[in-house]
């Protein structure tokens, strides 16, 4: 399967000049990009790793592009994604976040269904890949 | 603009108080030198009075009759403040255009109204005044809410920015479709199109308007088999999905026990209709506000009211007061769709939901300067006859915070829904990534699209269908100060 988190999932992967492209009209706005990766793809798995911290100050897009490159250097078998924070009062949150690097291989998720009373069912999403400890999911 | 009558003075002393009929320019309902305060609720309504009847006449009853007026005097008024109390209209201009009409300005004291209600606004504003008799046909056209009044409603539950974080959606406009056929569907035939579209690339699926609990489908077996399929739909993709569960019902209590189930099962949204009433959707506001739950709101019934422009309210207003009320969507207009929509008036209704501060806009039909004062933004929902054929242009007209909602682009693909909601996210993700790009998408368009069929069968296959279909009608609820891209009547 093909997890589609992120803005362009549905697009054949992003190469690196499409994705320098979108990180130079992060840039353009005023946003700061950073990078995160995981080995937990849980759709609310919220907090990825950190790959440093936004880069604030960073205006240059192929500055962005040598922090990726490291980045998936150091993960290459992880997910990792770009995200663009935008400061500006009323927003003060994430414009734009789109999956950069993905595993060969997604083994996806089961569905665990927990029968309730009555007819109710509890639905317990679980990624295949969870069994293992982390660091070793993707390897 | 100058106002078309001179001015009279106002009665004062002894002769104001004298009993029987006084005009209510005289009362004190017509103050041209009045300076609305920052706290004044100011509203502007069109005013059309009947023949015969005097323009500022006219416009001081409206004042009058929306705040402490009745027909005659009455020696009470001198047990209270009532200068204060009177609503006063403070300038009245022709409408351009329109023989007969005029724009009334009227201000009101924070004092005539309740904080935190809705329905106690409406009751002064719109509560009487529109049956008056001597009006030919009256209406709402805006109102500046003052930010001391703004500040007594908790606003939207959860708000663009939240439900994004939450739902992990960032960067381009949400998609969704309503289930068809709207009525008729058993639960599990319903579910089954849930599935499909959230499975295909949708973030949401929706139930319609007047899908409640039929004989056909009861409530409860819909809310069961459309979490089956939202849960399943999101184990298949690892996104976030959900469905809007509408709560509409005959009574609160039938709706807090709907919401509840929703919640029970774990839905991140329900719905409500506009037609069950103000009170009724700022009590489910709280309702959701409590339960981390976003709240969209169907504005079902409003083309009564809001479509002509000689009589009733502009949506422009029933969008600050849902805003003010707490819902996190609302249907808006799409301008290329099958609904009323002129882009101008539409990109108005879609500032209001979306902006902290608004200028003074009269191209877009906004009349007052607009502080919220960070009350949460709501994501205003096109649509209604969309296609992906369009995505360049509603990418363009309404921007990213937006829910864009392709409900027969979806289910009647003809390689199925699946297949229609791919089609629907790629061309999304493709124009969002053009536009990035810094391509003008409204010239490239068409190509972009082209260029994601080549690879994307569905893609092609809706284009195919679907992409020269156009609803090229003229708007009737359209701005009054430029010529408009659609004519009005």
């Amino acid at each position: 399967m093909r997890i589609t988190q992120g803005c362009f999932s549905f697009l054949p992967d992003l190469t690196d000049a499409q994705i320098s492209k979108q990180i130079q009209y992060c840039l353009d706005q005023g946003w700061a990009v950073s990078f995160e990766y995981t080995d937990d793809p849980h759709p609310r798995n919220t907090y990825w790793e950190m790959w440093g911290h936004p880069m604030f100050d960073i205006r240059d897009a192929k500055a962005v592009m040598g922090e990726l490159a490291e980045c998936r250097r150091m993960h290459g078998d992880m997910y990792i994604r770009l995200c663009a924070f935008d400061s500006t009062h009323t927003w003060e949150s994430l414009r734009i976040s789109f999956v950069v690097q993905r595993p060969a291989q997604e083994p996806g998720f089961m569905l665990a269904r927990h029968e309730k009373g009555g007819r109710n069912i509890g639905y317990e999403t679980r990624a295949y890949v969870m069994e293992k400890p982390a660091g070793t999911r993707y390897s | 603009m100058d106002t078309p009558v001179i001015n009279l003075p106002p009665a004062d002393g002894n002769s104001r108080y004298r009993a029987g009929v006084m005009e209510y320019r005289k009362m004190g309902y017509w103050e041209p030198d009045y300076e609305p305060k920052i706290t004044d609720v100011i509203a502007c309504f069109r005013v059309t009075p009947q023949d015969g009847v005097d323009p500022i006449e006219a416009s001081a009853a409206v004042a009058g009759e929306s705040s402490t007026a009745t027909w005659t005097v009455v020696w009470t008024d001198r047990l209270t403040a009532c200068e204060k109390y009177r609503a006063k209209c403070f300038r009245v201009d022709p409408v351009p255009n329109a023989a007969g009409a005029y724009f009334a300005y009227i201000a009101y004291d924070l004092d005539l109204f309740e904080p935190g209600s809705i329905a106690n606004l409406t009751a002064s504003i719109i509560g009487n005044v529109f049956g008056f008799k001597p009006l030919k046909a009256l209406r709402l056209e805006d109102m500046r809410l003052p930010v001391a009044y703004v500040k007594t409603f908790e606003g939207p539950s959860t708000g663009i920015v939240v439900e994004r974080e939450r739902l992990d959606k960032f960067g381009r406009p949400f998609l969704g479709a309503t289930v068809k056929p709207k009525l008729g569907l058993s639960g599990r035939n319903y579910g089954r199109v849930v599935y499909e579209a959230l499975k295909g690339g949708l973030d949401f699926t929706k139930d319609d308007e007047n899908i409640n609990s039929q004989p056909f489908m009861h409530w409860r077996d819909r809310f069961l088999y459309c979490m089956e399929a939202v849960n399943k739909a999101q184990a298949a993709t690892g996104e976030v999905k959900g469905t809007y569960l509408n709560v509409t019902a005959g009574t609160m209590e039938e709706m807090y026990e709907r919401a509840e189930f929703a919640k029970s099962l774990g839905s991140v949204i329900v719905m409500i209709d506009l037609i069950i009433g103000y009170t009724a959707i700022q009590s489910m506001s709280k309702w959701c506000r409590r339960n981390d739950m976003i709240l969209h709101l169907h504005r079902a019934g409003h083309g009564t009211y809001t479509r002509q422009k000689s009589h009733g309210v502009s949506f422009r207003v029933i969008a600050k007061w849902m805003r003010l009320a707490g819902v996190d969507h609302i249907h808006a207009g799409t301008v290329v769709g099958k609904l009323e929509g002129d882009p101008k008036t539409t990109a108005g209704f879609y500032d209001i939901l979306r902006e902290d501060k608004l200028p003074m806009q009269l191209e877009h039909g906004i009349f007052f300067e607009q502080d919220w004062a960070s009350t949460r933004k709501v994501l205003p929902v096109a649509s209604g006859g969309i296609h992906l054929g369009q995505m360049h242009e509603l990418l363009h007209l309404l921007k990213d915070d937006a829910v864009l909602q392709f409900g027969g682009g979806t289910i009647g693909h003809p390689m199925g829904i699946a297949a229609g909601a791919t089609a629907n996210r790629v061309a999304l993700e493709a124009m969002v990534l053009a536009r990035n790009e810094g391509r003008d998408i409204m010239k490239e368009g068409p190509e972009i699209l082209n260029a994601a069929g080549k690879w994307c069968l569905p893609l092609r296959q809706a284009l195919d269908t679907w992409g020269d279909v156009t609803f090229n009608y003229a708007s009737t609820d359209t701005p009054d100060f430029v010529p408009s891209a659609t004519p009005a009547y």
